[in-house]
């Protein structure tokens, strides 16, 4: 049975480097379960992986185990135990753990953390709060009954008289910690901060300049790296002339470091190149423009987008492989309808570009190596650097910094990797900086896609067939090579388990083979589905001469609810409501100005629910976004304002692959280079964003970062259609003229 | 040697005339405030003002900014901290990378515009951007900021 612990006579004081004289407790959250879970009673092994401490001065430390990025997560964190320790905002501090498997799953991405780590933190409060009352209650002689946490202080019930948390620390840390059954949690309506809306709790460092982001650390002597790699993935150096290079003022050193391949199935390690070391950031890039290398392209260099998309959608139209979680029959359906629409839909492949480049600090000395970066998963970064470079795992120490941006681009360590190469090499501290033409044209590629989808509508005007055939690289590909079809779980982001009740519903997949890394990019393969499907409701709903409102509604179905494997299941209740409301909000169905057209898409990705309404204007062929209304459904919210913040973002983020998002390859090298080619959505494009947040504080939370996404460029597109007639079914908008 | 007026405090450091200032600034002098993304002047983030003025400081080589003022996210003036204030109330970053940036650009209007139109300030703040979207809490803030201002005058 598991517990919370306390820690506080430990040598936790020194290994988190935290104050003594304080109370510290740690409990032990495991992987991916929102719930609190026991583990063995042996002491021995209790391996606690969430630390609050509280010391003298009533200062509440939390450990953070997670990345931020721009999610909020810090605050929110801290929040839930605030709430429960009925602690005064102000004294709450946040310190960013090391990566340490003690720390539970670390990996930041997937929408997750507020999912499994709520409960815990919630009862950790708690469990301080209960230890403080009866240190106070035993002061006093009175039962802990008639003492109540408040802001700060234990109140004694009886006379009033109050106590300062700071003050009970001392007499508190003794206390026998209170058995989890015994720990009592707040009831929603009590909640102080939690699903209200709290500042992030960096603000002042994020508006100093303040805040220390990967490329900010600096270390005394440490040199700067700036690295020369392929341009066609996975090639390799033939020769390098280095004089020119050599020449620059500032510039140390060239050296060639080689690819490193990870084992199959874990780890990325990192494509290898030509490095310039320099004595700042400005050499080391201006050393690498002038290196003269020969390159041996290798088996990429045949990647050309447009030839690959044609062989892609040709092969869409012969059948593919049939994927579990098909019904009915498809043929007998679209034999007997009456009506019969075909649509094929393209996304060109998407690269994160975070504001902040991958960078990192490392200085490895002989067998041990630290290093700093901006990593969304401190502890494969750990890993794998014991992997390649021969060091014990606890010789390893990852700090994290603060990320300018992660997207799931930092949840790749090659660009660590290549830190601790070079400084294994110069026997030193180095940092690494990626230019922005690094990142762009060297990413782990969000997956290219083309989508068939063939539909019939029977004389109701009821969708009775669905056959939906997708082909994009896979992720595993990067892990795997030659992995040539998509995985269940990236089939299972809304392509199988499409949210609309067809009884008879096909779906299958087509090869498609990968020519650069692939990796995961906010809301993953959502993007494809949702682009996919609610395009072709919305070709549906015309063909069918009806509203599309009426119809993604009456599609949807009888409520239902699909229980699944997961401790969320689908209610499809949740999805109609969000739409409900997003469209009440639109005033769908209002008189629009000349030239305006309103589009809706709908999601449910992450375990949340998202409806959209886009409104655009259309004048001399050129398309404005005016407005967005977006609803969600996240359960439990701990943070509203941040929830705002995040699907205020995501509006935006889904703007920038509709209207410009386009990596494209020749000869297998990436076109784009900087933001004057691979552009992004500016403050002028940005229109009036209304979010709305559903009140449902009694479910289970489940993801916010990345739900808001996919809905955006179908919903555009969609009203495109709504106010031009014409329909979009590749992008980006920009190719098309239409921006 | 090179002296440069940062904030007001001259620096004096040993750098090539064509390095350019965001450089010179970070890895030199060691101000980490001011930001590089793009190395183009494509995305604001290194934005710094010189004699008042806004410039990308990844473009601009050392040698033009001798003696004239540089001002970054370190410093402080008036306009600068009634937009922190704005900034705070509305609770703007996310990640927090592109907001020096943000900051400085809107400085740079505010100093210029007294009170800066929605269309002022889509000009104004288009040539930095954010990748995590906080552009609606930016314009409000922005507005926000002169409120204070001018509460703060009467
Ligand atoms: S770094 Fe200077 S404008 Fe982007
Ligand atoms: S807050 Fe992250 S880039 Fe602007």
């Amino acid at each position: 049975m598991t517990k919370i612990q306390n820690l506080s006579r430990r040598n936790f004081v020194k290994v988190f480097g935290l104050a003594t004289g304080g109370i510290i407790l740690g409990c032990n959250v495991s992987g991916d379960k929102k719930e609190f879970v026991p583990s063995s009673s042996d002491k021995n092994s209790f391996s606690p992986n969430l630390f609050v401490n509280i010391n003298k001065n009533g200062k509440i430390t939390l450990i953070a185990s997670r990345s931020e990025m721009g999610q909020g997560i810090r605050t929110s964190l801290a929040s839930a135990i605030a709430d429960e320790l009925e602690a005064d905002w102000d004294y709450i501090s946040v310190e960013q753990a090391v990566g340490h498997e003690k720390y539970g799953n670390q990996n930041t991405d997937g929408s997750r953390s507020v999912r499994t780590m709520l409960e815990p933190m919630r009862k950790m409060g708690a469990t301080v709060k209960m230890m403080l009352i009866s240190a106070a209650s035993k002061r006093w002689g009175i039962s802990s009954n008639e003492c109540v946490a408040e802001n700060h202080y234990i109140r004694n019930t009886k006379n009033n008289e109050k106590i300062f948390f700071g003050d009970l620390v001392e007499e508190a840390s003794k206390v026998k910690i209170p058995d989890t059954e015994n720990i009592k949690l707040k009831e929603i309506k009590d909640f102080k901060y939690i699903g209200k809306n709290l500042k992030s709790i960096d603000l002042k460092d994020f508006t100093n300049g303040t805040a220390i982001y990967g490329m900010d650390k600096k270390i005394p002597n440490m040199k700067f790296a700036a690295i020369a790699r392929c341009p066609v993935t996975f090639g390799s150096v033939k020769s390098i002339n280095k004089s020119d290079a050599k020449n620059i003022k500032g510039v140390d050193k060239i050296i060639q470091i080689d690819r490193l391949v990870p084992p199959t199935g874990k780890f990325f390690g990192m494509l290898g190149g030509v490095a310039v070391i320099a004595n700042n950031t400005w050499a080391a890039f201006q050393g690498k423009l002038n290196l003269d290398i020969e390159w041996d392209l290798g088996d990429n260099k045949s990647y050309n987008t447009d030839s690959y998309n044609q062989k892609i959608k040709k092969r869409l139209q012969k059948n593919g492989k049939l994927v579990p979680g098909s019904r009915g029959n498809v043929a007998t359906a679209f034999k007997e309808s009456k009506d019969i629409i075909e649509a094929t839909y393209h996304v060109p492949h998407l690269v994160h570009a975070p504001m902040e480049v991958p960078n990192a600090t490392a200085w490895f000395k002989g067998d041990s190596c630290e290093v700093w970066a901006p990593v969304q998963d401190p502890q494969t970064v750990r890993s794998e650097i014991a992997h390649f470079f021969n060091l014990a795992l606890e010789n390893v120490t990852v700090n994290v910094t603060f990320l300018g941006g992660g997207f799931g681009r930092k949840s790749k360590s090659d660009f660590v990797v290549e830190a601790v190469a070079l400084s294994k090499e110069i026997n030193g501290p180095v940092q690494v900086v990626w230019t922005r033409e690094d990142d762009i044209k060297h990413s782990f590629y969000h997956s290219t896609s083309t989508q068939y989808l063939k539909g019939s509508l029977d004389k109701e005007g009821q969708v009775s067939g669905w056959l939906h055939r997708a082909a994009f690289p896979s992720i595993v590909s990067s892990f795997k090579p030659l992995s040539d079809y998509a995985s269940g779980f990236e089939l299972g982001q809304g392509f199988i388990n499409n949210p609309y009740q067809i009884e008879n519903f096909r779906f299958e997949n087509a090869k498609a083979e990968a020519y650069v890394r692939i990796g995961w990019m906010r809301s993953v393969i959502h993007i494809h589905s949702g682009f996919g499907i609610n395009s072709f409701v919305d070709e549906l709903a015309a063909k069918a001469n009806k509203d599309p409102l009426e119809f993604h509604l009456e599609l949807l179905g009888i409520d239902r609810v699909i229980q699944g494997k997961s401790e969320h299941p689908f209610n499809s209740k949740r999805l109609k409501n969000v739409l409900k409301i997003a469209a009440k909000k639109s005033g769908w169905g209002k008189k629009l100005p000349e030239g305006h057209g309103l589009g809706l898409a709908i999601h449910y990705s992450f375990y949340s629910y998202v409806a959209t309404i886009v409104e655009v204007s259309a004048k001399n062929k050129k398309i404005k976004i005016e407005n967005i209304w977006t609803a969600i459904d996240c359960g439990l919210v701990l943070n509203k304002d941040n929830v705002k913040n995040q699907l205020e973002g995501a509006a935006v983020f889904g703007m920038s692959i509709a209207l410009f998002g386009k990596i494209t390859a020749k000869d297998g090298a990436i076109e784009q280079g900087n933001f004057d080619d691979y552009l992004m959505t500016r403050m002028k494009d940005t229109p009036n964003i209304d979010i709305t947040i559903i009140d449902n504080m009694e479910t289970a939370p489940s993801g916010v970062g990345e739900p808001g996404v996919p809905v955006i460029a179908p919903a555009i597109c969609n009203a495109i259609f709504s106010a031009t007639g014409q329909r979009v079914r590749t992008l980006p908008l920009i190719d098309l003229g239409l921006i | 040697m090179k002296s440069l007026s940062i904030n007001g405090k001259n620096f004096s450091i040993e750098a090539q005339n064509e390095m350019p200032l965001l450089w010179a600034i970070r890895d030199i002098i060691g101000l980490t405030g001011t930001k590089f993304g793009c190395g183009l002047s494509q995305c604001g983030a290194c934005s710094v003002l010189i004699n008042g003025n806004l410039m990308k400081s990844c473009s601009i080589p050392i040698s033009y900014v001798e003696g004239k003022e540089i001002f970054t996210i370190e410093g402080s003036s008036k306009n600068l901290e009634f937009l922190r204030e704005a900034w705070h109330q509305g609770n703007v970053p996310q990640c927090g990378f592109c907001q020096s940036g943000q900051l400085i650009a809107a400085t740079a209007l505010l100093d210029k515009i007294e009170k800066p139109t929605n269309e002022d300030i889509d000009n104004a703040m288009s040539g930095n951007i954010c990748r995590c979207g906080t552009y609606t809490r930016i314009k409000k803030a922005i507005h926000k900021a002169v409120e204070l201002k001018m509460n703060d005058n009467d």
